[in-house]
């Protein structure tokens, strides 16, 4: 490393870590939290899949696997995907693409990712003494009530890690408002910082609802105050409407920067100029504003009533039509591109696919009369993962690609990257496919066994799931591999227009020698000019 | 082993479902072509290296915005239409239903017909009768879900909910719990038994136990409600008779309908709604009575809904 100039990288110490306020290192501290809790939750979910082979469920007790989902749910949801591309990816490269110097509050940055890890050790903490049964949703009065186990310690986790979420939203609010370059007008910005401005807006809004709600709980749990449950003069229906107010707006924390990273991927590997950029953007907004107000289709069938149902499923549909102008919008920056395909883009192909069909699998839950039948099966699992897995996780990794060069100042190697890419894809597929017809048939959600005719999907599905895990091993161990013996990367090596490509990678530590002056529209690439560009230099 | 790939089809309610999801399907798929196709066309067509025109016209894009916003919008309000409509004829069953009450419990369902039979995990019906279940839970949230019936309802404590089916097609079909409900949610599950009407008398005769309000009759003396409630308590308490499904005005110049709801409160929580005229005298029942007794004491209480209070009439 001593041949390199001087960067964000070059002190080595534990402490310059732990106490590090640099946005690029704290980005850096969460992926490598992140990845933690997902291999927990991912080991959680090879173990339910496992159990699932046989219609019996004879692998693990019907405790372990309640505890199992309830473990996956929590670590997957609070702990990998809310955190995943805003904590890492927004917080490394926000504030290089406005050409700023560090986020707004640094400090209160690095106090976030603490904030973050008490919560993730709580969690830890409540499973390793002996679990939690009650499901990522903690539904009432069996939370409050009926559920043996940690219920308050797990509680405490996520509301700790709430705080961080909120924090991290605040700090990118004022970042993107006050520090940004001179000449950075808002529609000047890349549509990353748009999606990301919508999630920073959720995250503000609702997680203080979720604390509430998740506290209310604890409190009913500890001291019987009845606020759930009907033997003590509550209401569990309440807790769902609170529960959800906070819960579908976290889907849109979690899809939202998904599609941050859509946007700037496509128009960089078809060296186009994104189709649409006011639609794009404004459509993130609206779905960031929308959202708030569908939280009731999920409670289709819980007693709300039937016009409150009706409302519901309207909003939701509506809440349709922004996902869908932004896919055609990216469709569109196709045409007359100039197009390659890179590691990035074939996620972002891949996110594109997934996301679609998880979009479109979420009319026929947003049908009341459809949803009355497939609610709480597995057509919902795996309309989410789609979404979840397909959407927020597959342009993780396609972003994670794009900017790894930045991060780390090396290049992986580009064959294995496709070659994980397709991997992924197809072990998706196979995975949650089948989960499609399950749910139709009938299979509920969290059952620890199963009548014997569902089998066959089931078996598809953990054939799918083990291809699926080879598809997330091979980025590890070739990011790994490349840190060490990765050709080095240059400045710009996708040739892209952001302002986090004119600085060198890896970055200085204060991001920009000089403040860059921003006198274009972002996006600004010519098929007709790249057209027989010498071999790509990572090649 | 059996094996579908789409579920069985055994009430009115699944051949709408099953329609809707289909066009529901096809219009996906519809969707998929016009994302799709010409992603793949792009991709292959303007891929780097290749020759080709890649000259931009200059067309209104604004144009291009609004028709693939406006046409999203009209089909996804045309499908909410369509399902919000089918929903409302779902939720509201049909008149002359035969009535079972059912309450659940980690991990059992507890069912009681009207006529009187009580079965525990099992369903026997008659073919081509709406049945209209009347649920509770007495601890936490379950779900009634029927498959083959495209149906599905929570089952709350404290509330009762309904759910209502047609059945179609002579046979046994899966009831499962839907709704996470504690460590062995997954065997909580049952059949129902669609019969011939013929067979289902048959079955009906076979226990010949009494119909539910004879059995909520007995529990209103044995537990002592017609001390005060029967015609020659010296008590000042409201008569039952001709209460069911009426306005009672309240203490508070409230009104409110005298329904199964208002019934298990004032069992449970008798101070909670004090009809106008009456004092606050009732103990409460609460820890002495179970659902199932509840729900017979309300089908006594609605069995006596046409007969006047007596002493009132001249």
């Amino acid at each position: 490393m001593n041949n390199e100039p001087e960067n964000y990288l070059s002190e080595h110490s534990v402490r310059s870590w732990l106490l590090t306020t640099d946005h690029k290192r704290i980005g850096i501290l969460y992926l490598l939290s992140i990845l933690v809790y997902f291999a927990v939750a991912a080991v959680a979910a090879a173990l339910m899949r496992l159990t699932l082979l046989n219609p019996t469920g004879d692998l693990v007790l019907p405790e372990t696997y309640n505890k199992l989902f309830t473990l996956h749910g929590v670590l997957m949801v609070w702990f990998f995907l809310i955190p995943s591309i805003p904590a890492v990816l927004g917080n490394f490269v926000i504030p290089m693409m406005i050409g700023a110097r560090d986020v707004a509050f640094p400090k209160l940055n690095l106090l976030s990712w603490y904030l973050f890890n008490i919560g993730g050790l709580c969690v830890l903490y409540a499973v390793v003494v002996g679990g939690v049964d009650t499901g990522w949703t903690f539904y009432t009065p069996y939370s409050t009530t009926y559920a043996n186990g940690h219920v308050v310690t797990m509680i405490m986790g996520v509301f700790i890690a709430g705080f961080g979420s909120i924090l991290t939203g605040l700090n990118f609010i004022v970042t993107i408002h006050k520090m940004r370059a001179p000449g950075l007008t808002w529609f000047r910005l890349p549509l990353f910082i748009w999606s990301l401005y919508s999630t920073s807006l959720i995250l503000v809004l609702a997680t203080p609802v979720l604390a509430i709600t998740l506290l209310a709980i604890a409190v009913e749990r500890l001291w019987g105050v009845g606020i759930f449950d009907p033997n003590l003069g509550g209401d569990p229906v309440l807790f769902q409407h609170m529960f959800w107010f906070y819960s579908h707006p976290a889907v849109y924390i979690m899809i939202l920067p998904g599609m941050g990273v859509i946007s700037e991927v496509i128009p960089c590997f078809s060296r186009k100029r994104i189709f649409g950029y006011h639609f794009v953007a404004f459509s993130s907004i609206a779905i960031a504003v929308v959202g708030f107000s569908v939280w009731g289709h999920h409670m289709f069938v819980s007693s709300q009533s039937v016009y409150a149902a009706m409302v519901f499923s309207v909003l939701s549909f509506i809440v349709a039509v922004p996902s869908a102008i932004k896919v055609f919008n990216w469709t569109a920056t196709l045409y007359k591109g100039s197009i390659s395909y890179d590691t990035p883009m074939l996620y972002a192909f891949g996110f594109i696919g997934l996301f679609t069909i998880g979009g479109l699998t979420g009319l026929f839950l947003a049908s009341i009369a459809v949803d009355v039948h497939l609610h709480d099966t597995y057509f919902v699992v795996a309309h989410f993962h789609y979404i979840m897995v397909g959407g927020m996780v597959l342009s993780f990794m396609g972003g994670l690609h794009y900017w790894w060069p930045k991060i780390t100042g090396r290049m992986y190697p580009e064959i294995m990257g496709r070659i994980a890419a397709l991997v992924t894809f197809i072990g998706f597929n196979l995975t949650f496919f089948p989960q499609f017809l399950l749910g139709y048939l009938g299979q509920p959600r969290r059952y620890h066994a199963y009548p014997p005719e569902f089998q066959v999907f089931h078996v598809l599905s953990t054939a799918g799931a083990s291809i699926l895990g080879i598809g997330y091993l091979m980025p590890l161990l070739y990011f790994v591999w490349s840190l060490k013996y990765g050709q080095r990367a240059p400045a710009n090596p996708w040739k892209a227009t952001g302002l986090e490509w004119q600085t060198p990678s890896p970055p200085p530590s204060e991001n920009f020698h000089e403040t860059p002056i921003v006198t274009e529209e972002p996006y600004d690439y010519h098929p007709e000019a790249d057209e027989l560009p010498p071999e790509p230099q990572h090649a | 082993m059996n094996f579908h790939l789409f579920p069985e089809q055994a009430s009115t309610v699944a051949r709408e479902s099953d329609w809707m999801f289909w066009a529901l399907t096809a219009a996906s798929l519809f969707i998929c072509l016009l994302v799709f196709l010409p992603l793949a066309w792009f991709a292959i067509k303007y891929r780097r290296g290749r020759k080709v025109n890649r000259q931009l016209a200059d067309v209104a894009t604004w144009k291009i915005e609004v028709t693939w916003t406006l046409i999203p919008l009209v089909l996804v309000m045309a499908l909410f239409a369509w399902s919000a409509d089918a929903f409302f004829r779902m939720e509201s069953a049909p008149v002359g239903a035969l009535e079972v009450n059912v309450v659940g419990k980690q991990w059992m369902w507890k069912l009681q017909h009207a006529e009187g039979p009580r079965e525990i995990n099992e369903l026997h019906i008659p073919l081509g009768r709406p049945v209209k279940l009347t649920m509770t839970s007495q601890d936490v949230i379950h779900d009634f879900f029927v498959p083959a019936f495209r149906m599905k309802q929570d089952v709350v404590p404290g509330r009762y909910t309904t759910e209502w089916f047609t059945p179609t097609r002579v046979g046994r079909y899966h009831i499962f719990c839907a709704q996470y409900c504690g460590t062995t949610h997954s065997a909580m599950v049952g059949w129902v038994h669609v019969m011939e009407p013929q067979d289902y008398t048959r079955w009906l005769a076979q226990g010949s136990p009494e119909p539910m309000a004879a059995q909520g009759q007995a529990l209103f003396h044995s537990l002592g409600c017609s001390g005060c409630h029967g015609v020659s308590s010296k008590i000042h308490a409201p008569p039952l008779e001709g209460l069911y499904g009426h306005l009672i005005p309240l203490e508070t110049k409230e009104f409110v309908m005298a329904d199964d709801k208002y019934i298990r409160d004032s069992i449970l929580l008798p101070a909670s709604q004090i009809a106008a005229g009456y004092q606050n005298l009732m103990p409460s029942f609460k820890g002495h009575i179970s659902e199932e007794e509840i729900m017979e004491l309300i089908a006594y209480i609605k069995s006596i809904a046409n007969q006047a209070p007596e002493g009132s009439a001249p």
